[in-house]
């Protein structure tokens, strides 16, 4: 952490992964999420509609309010998963550190998302489609075998082996994700008949005014918290690799300190034996 | 308001996760950087730009 002195000092306002950027970008996301609350509580309305033959109130009633956390989640697990797979690409042609490190702090995210896109939509399901779970529905487990996937590609860069080996594996279940990905978004079309889940919402213009605004407004805040994130995801995948090697450095200037000593008391004792005969 | 439970459980959830591995990474970031000297901290310089996986 730096302190008061050093910034006066240095005229830097850096901490262990915080800096001006991300400090000034996490003070606009807690303004923003206190902006989105208020639209998703309190300014929206819920989906109640008539039913024309019957004249009963219909809709996902107050429901309605958790895809301002469903769809922005969803949305996020896609664009980390496509980051992540492009960082995969760059590290298969380029072997660079950079995208490596940003493929990895990407998939983390996407693994986060992708654990709330199921958590939240199974708590929306049960009000909506009368169930949490159905092992049968295509975009369910399409899903959940996204979300195995990414915390298979997380376990992957964690294997033993040399860091080359280690980062062309992990790159190679990185392109994976984004293949996985494009599958879950599209399975609502390809297999419309074997999932509970409904089409696309913004392109089917189920929803308007207020609500869309609000639920566009979701996903620009995501999308914000998502680059958050992955900035300081980034500086301490960077640091764990700069401990990594500086541990590495330090262990053997340890073990050659020793060595040296040990050659300096061999030496004292030959020099001794020496003396003696 | 209808369905409270579910949107405390939802949106709950989301809070909850999203503030747990936000505070993880954090912390990771702060018990790493006392481990790394300062000048290292940060991925700034053309050289480490130009660093490929591998290199020693």
């Amino acid at each position: 952490m730096t302190t008061t002195q050093e910034v006066v000092e240095t005229g830097r306002f850096d901490t262990a992964t915080g800096s001006r950027t991300t400090r000034m970008l996490g003070w606009a996301l807690i303004v923003g999420l206190i902006v989105l609350l208020w639209l998703a509580f309190v300014a929206t309305d819920p989906d109640i509609r008539i039913d024309a033959a019957s004249g009963d109130e219909i809709g996902q009633f107050d429901a309605v309010r958790l895809i301002y956390v469903h769809v922005p989640m969803a949305i996020v697990a896609y664009t980390a998963f496509t980051v992540t797979a492009i960082g995969s690409v760059m590290v298969l042609l380029r072997r660079s550190v950079w995208w490596d490190l940003v493929a990895g702090a990407s998939a983390e995210i996407g693994a986060v998302a992708s654990a709330l896109t199921l958590i939240t939509g199974s708590i929306w399901g049960r009000p909506i489609w009368n169930t949490y779970w159905r092992w049968d529905d295509v975009r369910l487990m399409t899903t959940l075998v996204l979300f195995m996937l990414a915390l298979g590609y997380l376990a992957v860069r964690r294997l033993e082996g040399s860091a080359e080996s280690r980062a062309r594996r992990a790159a190679i279940v990185g392109i994976l994700l984004v293949i996985n990905s494009i599958i879950v978004n599209r399975s609502v079309e390809w297999w419309a008949s074997q999932t509970l889940h409904q089409q696309s919402t913004i392109t089917d213009a189920a929803i308007e005014d207020l609500t869309l605004f609000t639920f566009m407004y979701a996903i620009v805040f995501g999308l914000a918290g998502y680059v958050w994130l992955l900035i300081k995801g980034f500086r301490v995948a960077w640091l764990e690799r700069q401990n990594e090697r500086f541990g590495l450095v330090e262990a053997l200037e340890q073990r050659r300190a020793e060595a040296e000593r040990t050659d300096a008391v061999n030496a004292a004792v030959d020099t001794g034996t020496g003396d003696q005969s | 308001m209808t369905h409270v439970g579910y949107l405390v459980a939802g949106w709950g959830s989301a809070f909850l996760i999203i503030g747990i591995y936000t505070w993880v990474l954090i912390q990771r970031g702060n018990r790493l950087a006392k481990r790394v000297p300062v000048e290292k901290q940060r991925w700034m310089s053309a050289r480490d730009e130009a660093e490929r996986i591998g290199d020693a």
